[in-house]
């Protein structure tokens, strides 16, 4: 498995570095660089329901922390952007930490309910805050500035969100990998089992946590700064639900499945304005006809399919 | 005070009997098959636009809410049919997505159909507030316990003193033993759809004339009867008419004396307060995992 080339990554980058060179324009660059975020939180989300097969329905109130700490801190208390971001992880990771024991003493729905309650109580605190959020329209972001340069070009952001990209897939192999992804793997089989064998489970099931929970805030500042503007439907149940969709559709536990299922989704909705009217409907029968036809997801009936592995 | 209270108290219990007949929705169906259905919102939202549509359309009253619960017990068959039959045994979240997608199609149909606006069901007896200790409680409240109270004793009877009911009693207690011993459980798992989404809309037309109705109302209802079945512990009917009236009470408390734009935050704090202390909500029973 180690002397393997690592041929997925490969691929990635190689589709990374093509990108700006054949999209023919600034509107399709923007959904690339939506499409790679997108996949960044999916890759962390998926650590969680896939590999530690938790449940999370509130993680968009994770990016909605770390999209408004990028927002907020700078605009009302004149934080540097990147102490801003790092203030947003922290923020969540504290919140996260401390609901994690609590919560991760239930399971299936119950974990459902919990996570969903928490995600809406954010989210409808960052709406009713007007003072600091600017409430329901939500509010302007600041640039981000590295090393005294502001960043606005789509071009910059692209070649650092595709560099974050690559790191992170590279990461989560490597987790998956480690003992810290073994232990995952064995409790989402039988939790009961690897408590024999001598894992903590509850430790374990509260990093995972604590960890795809800091990764959405930082990516949240990042899509803050990047589309320059907060509101809070970013943070929203039905935003926690579409990314759940992502790594259910790309397929659970599946690292390359993660970035399938967040860029057909970010690119679902472009291609459904055609239908003017219609897109909640044929959005709920495409992700409908998806759990029906392809329950284990698209890369991993794929894989199936054509007989090798990840 | 004591006006004000009971004021709180009315309408509390008024939501709280939806939420309550939502909350029974989850549980039958959470009981038939494990699933946590999504889309019962959108039962409640269907009862509310359609008692509406029907009516507007000239239909008499009854008849019109009559179809206002037929349509979408269909409804819901129709989903058990196409959606949750044909993945058997999926993993929980699968089901939870394939139930929301079946709750953006509804809603989604509605919205072209119906539109975008608000409409008002007119209150089945009249308008004029009854006043009790200085507080007024509207006609439309005592349909909402009435009817809510009718159907909990209904459903008491089937499930306690009918073969029917025992059937589909047994299959939640353990599917594979039902079917050993005769029971047609996709007959179960059929007519439990059917009940909750009649209990659904039966919820949405009774506080249509109190709270209006549009397309998207059944998202917040369907998650506040969601953790109203989970407060009184999933699978438990009575813990789900508790469950329901106790959110419905403490969000309108929460509301008076607290703050009014926090009310739909409400009910979650209150869920992950008792999840917090007690992992299966309020009257779930200990339970042991077999290994």
């Amino acid at each position: 498995m180690q002397k393997k080339l690592n041929i997925g990554l490969l691929i990635v980058i190689f589709i990374l570095l093509a990108v700006p060179f054949v999209v023919p324009n600034s509107f399709y660059l923007d959904l690339a660089i939506r499409m790679a975020i997108n996949a960044m939180i999916v890759l962390g989300l998926n650590l969680l329901i896939g590999f530690a097969g938790q449940i999370s329905l509130g993680h968009a109130g994770f990016l909605g922390i770390g999209a408004y700490a990028s927002a907020v801190l700078p605009t009302h208390f004149g934080w540097h952007p990147l102490l801003a971001m790092l203030g947003g992880c922290v923020i969540t990771g504290i919140l996260a930490a401390l609901v994690a024991r609590p919560i991760f003493k239930l399971k299936g729905h119950y974990l459902a309910m919990a996570t969903l309650g928490l995600g809406i109580i954010i989210n409808i605190t960052l709406r009713n805050e007007a003072q600091w959020t600017g409430g329901p329209d939500g509010m302007p972001v600041p640039p981000m500035s590295l090393f005294g340069t502001e960043i606005y070009s789509d071009k910059t952001w692209y070649w650092i969100v595709a560099a974050l990209l690559v790191i992170a897939v590279w990461a989560s192999q490597n987790l998956i990998d480690s003992p810290f992804g073994r232990a995952l793997r064995a409790l989402h089989g039988s939790e009961v089992a690897s408590q024999v064998v001598g894992v903590n489970v509850v430790r374990y099931k509260v990093s995972i946590f604590v960890l795809s929970a800091v990764f959405a805030s930082l990516m949240g500042s990042i899509t803050a700064h990047y589309i320059g503007f907060v509101s809070p439907n970013f943070a929203d149940f039905f935003h926690s639900i579409e990314l759940v969709t992502m790594v259910v559709v790309g397929g659970m536990a599946s690292v390359f499945g993660s970035l399938v299922g967040a860029v057909l989704l970010t690119a679902l909705p472009q291609a459904l304005t055609s239908f003017e009217g219609w897109e909640t409907v044929v959005f709920g029968a495409i992700l409908m006809g998806f759990m029906i036809f392809l329950p284990k997801g698209i890369v991993p009936t794929l894989a199936a399919k054509f007989g090798k592995g990840e | 005070m004591l006006a004000e209270f009971l004021q709180f108290l009315f309408s509390g219990l008024t939501v709280g009997a939806t939420y309550a007949l939502a909350a029974l929705g989850f549980t039958l169906i959470y009981n038939a098959s494990n699933v946590i259905n999504f889309a019962q919102g959108e039962f409640i939202m269907l009862g509310g636009m359609l008692s509406v549509f029907f009516t507007m359309a000239g239909l008499p009253m009854p008849v019109a809410l009559a179809l206002a619960i037929l349509v979408p017990a269909i409804v819901g068959v129709i989903v058990e049919k196409l959606a949750i039959e044909p993945v058997k045994g999926a993993e929980t979240v699968t089901l939870i997505i394939i139930t929301i997608g079946a709750s953006l199609v509804i809603r989604g149909l509605i919205q072209v159909w119906l539109g975008k606006g608000t409409f008002a069901l007119p209150a089945f007896s009249g308008e004029e507030p009854i006043q009790i200790l200085g507080a007024t409680l509207m006609p439309q409240s005592l349909w909402v316990f009435g009817v809510t109270a009718v159907v909990v004793a209904v459903l008491w009877y089937f499930f306690n003193r009918t073969l029917s009911g025992k059937a589909m009693l047994a299959t939640s207690f353990n599917r594979l033993a039902a079917e050993l011993v005769g029971i047609n459980t996709s007959w179960v798992l059929f007519m439990s759809f059917a009940m909750s989404a009649a209990l659904g809309a039966l919820g949405g037309i009774l506080i249509a004339p109190i709270t209006m109705t549009s397309y998207d109302v059944g998202i917040m209802l369907g998650l506040k009867g969601f953790v109203a079945a989970v407060v009184g512990g999933l699978g438990n009917g009575l813990g789900a008419v508790i469950g329901g009236l106790l959110v419905g009470i403490l969000e309108a408390m929460g509301a008076g004396y607290i703050s009014s734009a926090y009310k739909d935050a409400i009910p979650f704090v209150l869920i992950l307060f008792i999840l917090f202390f007690m992992p299966r909500g309020l009257f779930g029973g200990k339970s042991t995992d077999r290994v």
